[in-house]
């Protein structure tokens, strides 16, 4: 796999609409800019993208959980998006966030017996990719439903991919619209 | 004497980014460059009117300032490590240009202090800007502002901030040169180190 270039975010949200939140809600959030071995040709076998999901999603998850600097049972949510440029097709993001990222990143948050929440699209240098965020084992747990942005202002070139994971320790800043809560989650089935 | 009342410092954000460069089409680096920013999201509180005396703030913004600047020494693994630094400031549409010219002190020399002493100006940004809005935060080396290596900058930007009555202030620091530096001018191996510049 051919890296040009990995980068982390770590949010912190201090104050939500004059509210003191304390601890704050943290989200992490690390992307890798790759080479896509498939640019400008179709290529029926998209296996070799499925591994280089499975390595980032140990790779990105480990970035994530060691930015926040918690212990991987502390992770509360995650998700994983990818951003492919011109020159590849969408078809490429499905192989490498779908069939092998999810069981190396679960290792990395523990458990994680929710589905990852995902999102692709085709883009450019500079354009935005949401990650959407979900619980970790009860996909239910409604106040953990959140997002976050990523932008690089110089991928994904054509030939590049940009694959995202992110990881909190937290739900939203103040969540207030009843459903499953953390504490109620079982996180048996991966729903509630 | 009445004491001086001084506007409170509210923080709503805080973000650190890092970027690990190994290459960009050439030859991977042996060790990549990293660039790291620290950007706090913080309340204007002189969004709104026109504030003849703003200076005040500038010692309020002093502890920010030093807990970002340690923050990212922390990040690129020492003091040691640092060749390049930044910084610039948004300021939300209900603020003015000269609230971002507040972070020069404060946020300058932060930095100083958490690398240890360092003889080159700080080059910085600032703007009026929205929600969403981006900021290039330009770099250059920290010792010596010809160094043309080391010329870069870093795009910052969140996108819930700044809101109108907010600024958002970022520092940034590098471990080194562009990753494929080809451009020639000063190297670091010429440094002089005695004024700054050369």
């Amino acid at each position: 796999m051919d890296i040009r270039k990995i980068a982390t975010w770590v949010e912190e949200t201090h104050i939500e609409i004059g509210q003191a939140i304390s601890p704050p809600t943290r989200k992490a959030v690390a992307v890798a800019v790759i080479a896509n071995p498939f640019a400008g040709k179709y290529v029926a076998d998209l296996e070799p993208l499925m591994d280089i999901g499975a390595a980032l999603g140990e790779l990105l998850g480990r970035k994530c959980v060691a930015a926040l600097g918690i212990s991987p049972s502390d992770a509360e949510s995650y998700g994983k998006a990818a951003m492919v440029g011109e020159n590849g097709e969408l078809e490429h993001a499905a192989a490498i966030l779908h069939p092998k990222l999810g069981a190396p990143l679960r290792k990395e948050v523990e458990k994680g017996a929710a589905l990852v929440p995902s999102s692709k699209k085709m883009g450019g240098p500079g354009q935005v990719l949401d990650v959407p965020l979900g619980h970790k084992d009860a996909a239910y747990v409604r106040s953990h439903f959140d997002g976050i942005e990523v932008r690089l202002n110089d991928a994904p070139r054509a030939n590049e991919i940009m694959v995202a994971v992110a990881v909190t320790d937290s739900g939203r800043p103040l969540p207030r619209v009843g459903g499953l809560t953390h504490e109620q989650a079982e996180g048996k089935d991966g729903l509630r | 004497m009445p004491e001086l009342k001084r506007p409170e410092l509210k923080l709503r954000k805080m973000l650190t980014i890092v970027e690990e460069i190994h290459h960009e089409g050439g030859p991977v680096a042996d060790k990549p460059l990293l660039r790291t920013a620290a950007i706090a999201v913080i309340h204007n509180p002189f969004a709104g009117r026109f504030e003849p005396n703003i200076q005040g703030f500038m010692d309020d913004l002093r502890p920010l300032g030093l807990q970002m600047a340690e923050t990212l020494v922390k990040t690129l693994g020492g003091a040691d490590q640092v060749e390049g630094y930044g910084k610039g400031a948004l300021i939300g549409a209900a603020g003015e240009l000269e609230h971002g010219a507040l972070w020069h002190a404060p946020g300058g020399y932060a930095m100083r202090e958490a690398i240890g002493g360092t003889k080159a100006i700080v080059p910085s940004a600032k703007k009026v800007g929205g929600v969403g809005a981006r900021l290039d935060v330009p770099i250059t080396h920290i010792n010596a502002a010809y160094v043309r290596s080391h010329f870069d900058s870093m795009e910052v930007g969140v996108n819930d901030g700044p809101r109108a009555d907010e600024m958002l202030l970022a520092l940034v620091m590098t471990t080194g040169a562009r990753v494929h530096s080809r451009s020639g001018g000063l190297e670091v191996d010429d440094i002089e180190g005695l004024d700054g510049l050369r």
